[in-house]
């Protein structure tokens, strides 16, 4: 309707605008088409997507009054900047302890956490479930769930929980064409790499809202711990150099013992 | 014992004014009845602590309470059709004999024999190439000779193969049995029916069990390393294709590029089954092997095929395994770096890897970095690299200084190719190092009266 406005206002001709019209109406339609008869066309080529994630638990002791479970604890998956993980994870399994009841507890919507309240700890499995269209497998984490801190001499605090995190980055690598068409500009992942040829994608979906998917505002986001590369890069980097130097002297030292058999050897045969 | 001292002339123990007449220790030690003296001496003169048997009870043994003998007697045999009276021993218990048929009667195994009317055998039974006196014939002598047909083939004229005579038999007996049952009768269950017999598949078995048979060794170890070969491609190819399908499930099945895979494993398993011509197919099967260095890294996203039936690797599989350089689809960067650590360092040796964990250790980095991104693991990774290559360039060094010490000792000696001089802790002795060259230089120096060069100065460039 407003097209045909716009067509008169530019003075192109009316059939001009609703051929122009029809032939986005055309091209949409392939692309739906596209999209929903052939989802996996195949993979982008050059193209890594990495989302950090952070996994771990917090645990909230319960007081001296607590019954026999002493603690109350939260495990969960989180994008490490806080964003909406459903994106690209369509459930996470986390796989407790056998004595709990229904152990095997799947998430299908973020925040993907799971909350629980108990006496021990354990390893907590956790398996992290894509989206079709991203066909890959599930990835398999571990976490050990820690409910005692490790300072014995501190008493317990009903007011400070116990925290423990873990960072990693999920690496799609040569990612199929319709996940990445989602990804690509959504805060949650970061692109590497140039796709090697050219795309028909669908447009991204960054457009969309989805407010309360993202952690930023949980409710225990001021537990969060804060993951920074800069403490390893920095350890890393100072020792490379050292091995650097220690490498060359080494060098060196074979150059001139190299010499020396060299020498022995002419003046002796 | 108490001989032995006698015939030694020896005092005995417990000598009592021994001129006198020596009471014979014989007497005075023999306790036992019922075992000689000497046995019991055996024992060291001693009863035994554990009751044994009571000697008394040792004479005699229990009388059978029954009265039990022996007769010869005729018997019959329910298994003889003739009345042949045999005779044999029997034994008698308080005078009744056994009863019952004959003990082995019931191994008297029998075929049931199928013998067909006239009518029936023009009804049913009439074929081209067996005439009626043959057929005759053959069912007289199945029944003789209880279906044993190699001893009737050897005995038929005119002579047939066992494969016609039981191809008759079975089918004349199968036609003759579905024509006899009634509507009731379930003949899914004779044997006949349900192991039925397939003439052509056993000429074929046959002559292929005689080709087996006939090979000689050689062709035996050849068949059997290409059947090994066979079987690891195929594995390796069902393995891949069994990754790519769960991959497909989860995917729409409107999948076109993984037909190619499914075309040429047919072809594979067809290579096996034609392994009756050995040697032709090992050279077209080893063609095939090579090209395909780690089948399991085939289905990979190069193209990566020479002869046909490797499968085409077009199609996209999601989950190609970490094996090198090449990352897996999916995965958490931790876990690769893992990985990659491994293929890195390992190839080195389990006691380099540790050195390069310790390494590691006295820098202040952990094994694991704590937030793997991206830059983190190269950086890691290139730690560990040059780590290693540190270590290496250690071994050289030491080398080299032993080959030297060999040198100063013996300037003619051979250094031989593998370092078996002894070590020399080389850290934290440099000084000591630099004195023993010094030195070690001064004595050559003396000892060359010819070298006269005056600027024939070593210079150590630390």
């Amino acid at each position: 309707m407003s097209q045909a406005v716009v067509g008169k206002k530019y003075g192109i001709e009316q059939t001009e605008v609703s051929a122009i019209q029809r032939m986005q109406r055309v091209k949409i339609a392939r692309l739906v088409d596209d999209n929903d008869k052939k989802p996996m066309v195949g993979r982008v080529k050059g193209v890594e997507v990495t989302i950090p994630i952070v996994y771990g638990s917090i645990s909230f002791w319960l007081g001296k009054k607590a019954a026999e479970s002493t603690h109350k604890w939260t495990t969960y998956v989180r994008s490490a900047t806080n964003e909406d993980l459903s994106v690209l994870v369509k459930k996470v399994v986390f796989q407790l302890h056998p004595s709990f009841e229904k152990p095997t507890r799947t998430i299908e919507a973020a925040p993907f956490e799971l909350s629980e309240s108990g006496w021990g700890e354990f390893e907590i499995g956790i398996t992290i479930y894509f989206h079709p269209d991203v066909g890959e497998k599930p990835l398999e984490l571990f976490h050990h769930l820690k409910l005692y801190a490790d300072d014995e001499s501190i008493p317990q605090t009903t007011k400070k929980p116990v925290v423990v995190e873990s960072y990693d980055e999920i690496v799609l690598s040569e990612p199929m064409e319709a996940s990445f068409g989602r990804l690509r500009n959504h805060p949650v992942a970061r692109v590497t790499g140039n796709p090697s040829s050219p795309l028909v994608l669908p447009a991204g979906e960054s457009s969309l809202d989805r407010k309360g998917r993202d952690t930023k505002d949980h409710a225990l986001v001021q537990w969060f711990m804060k993951h920074s590369e800069a403490e390893d890069l920095n350890l890393l980097t100072t020792a490379r150099q050292q091995v650097w130097a220690a490498a060359a002297k080494l060098k060196k030292e074979l150059g001139s013992l190299e010499n020396e058999v060299l020498r022995i050897k002419a003046t002796t045969h | 014992m108490g001989d032995a001292k006698d015939i030694l002339g020896l005092p005995k123990l417990g000598e009592r004014g021994s001129t006198e007449k020596r009471k014979t220790p014989k007497d005075a030690i023999k306790k036992p009845d019922g075992i000689h003296r000497e046995v019991y001496a055996l024992t060291g003169g001693l009863p035994p602590i554990m009751p044994t048997l009571d000697p008394v009870s040792i004479k005699k043994r229990t009388l059978p309470s029954k009265k039990i003998s022996w007769q010869w007697l005729p018997f019959s045999t329910s298994a003889r059709t003739d009345n042949l009276q045999l005779y044999h021993w029997v034994r008698i218990i308080d005078d009744s004999q056994p009863s019952g048929d004959y003990a082995f009667a019931k191994y008297n195994k029998v075929v049931d024999s199928i013998r067909y009317t006239d009518e029936e055998y023009n009804q049913l039974l009439v074929d081209s190439s067996w005439s009626r006196e043959e057929t005759d014939r053959l069912f007289d002598m199945c029944e003789q000779f209880d279906l044993r047909f190699i001893v009737i083939a050897d005995r038929f004229t005119p002579p047939r193969t066992v494969e016609e005579l039981k191809h008759r038999y079975y089918s004349a007996a199968k036609a003759i049995l579905q024509a006899r049952a009634g509507p009731n009768d379930d003949l899914s269950d004779h044997s006949f029916f349900k192991d039925s017999y397939n003439v052509n598949h056993e000429v074929e078995r046959k002559k292929a069990l005689n080709i087996i048979l006939s090979q000689s060794r050689q062709q035996d170890r050849e068949d059997a390393e290409v059947i090994a070969e066979a079987r690891r491609i195929t594995e390796a190819r069902l393995k891949a294709k069994g990754l790519e399908e769960s991959q497909v499930s989860t995917r729409a099945a409107l999948h076109v590029d993984t037909t190619p895979a499914r075309l040429p494993s047919p072809a594979a398993t067809g290579d096996i089954s034609f392994l009756s011509v050995p040697v032709t197919v090992a050279s077209t099967t080893s063609v095939q092997v090579t090209p395909v260095p780690t089948p399991a890294s085939a289905p990979s996203s190069t193209p990566v095929q020479t002869s046909a039936p490797i499968p085409a690797s077009t199609t996209p599989v999601s989950a190609p395994p970490p094996v090198g350089p090449r990352p897996p689809r999916v995965y958490l960067r931790g876990a690769w770096l893992a990985q990659q650590i491994h293929s890195v360092v390992s190839p080195a040796g389990v006691r380099t890897s540790k050195r390069v964990d310790q390494m590691l250790e006295e820098y202040g980095v952990r094994s694991k970095p704590k937030v793997p991104t991206a830059a983190v693991c190269a950086e890691h990774l290139e730690l560990r690299r040059e780590l290693l290559n540190l270590i290496q360039l250690q071994k050289q060094v030491q080398y080299k200084e032993n080959e030297l010490a060999i040198l100063r000792e013996n300037p003619y000696a051979e250094i031989p190719a593998t370092p078996n001089t002894p070590k020399r802790p080389h850290r934290g002795l440099e000084n000591e190092r630099v004195s023993t060259r010094a030195t070690a230089v001064g004595a050559e120096f003396e000892g060359f009266p010819s070298s006269g060069k005056p600027s024939f100065h070593i210079i150590l460039v630390q």
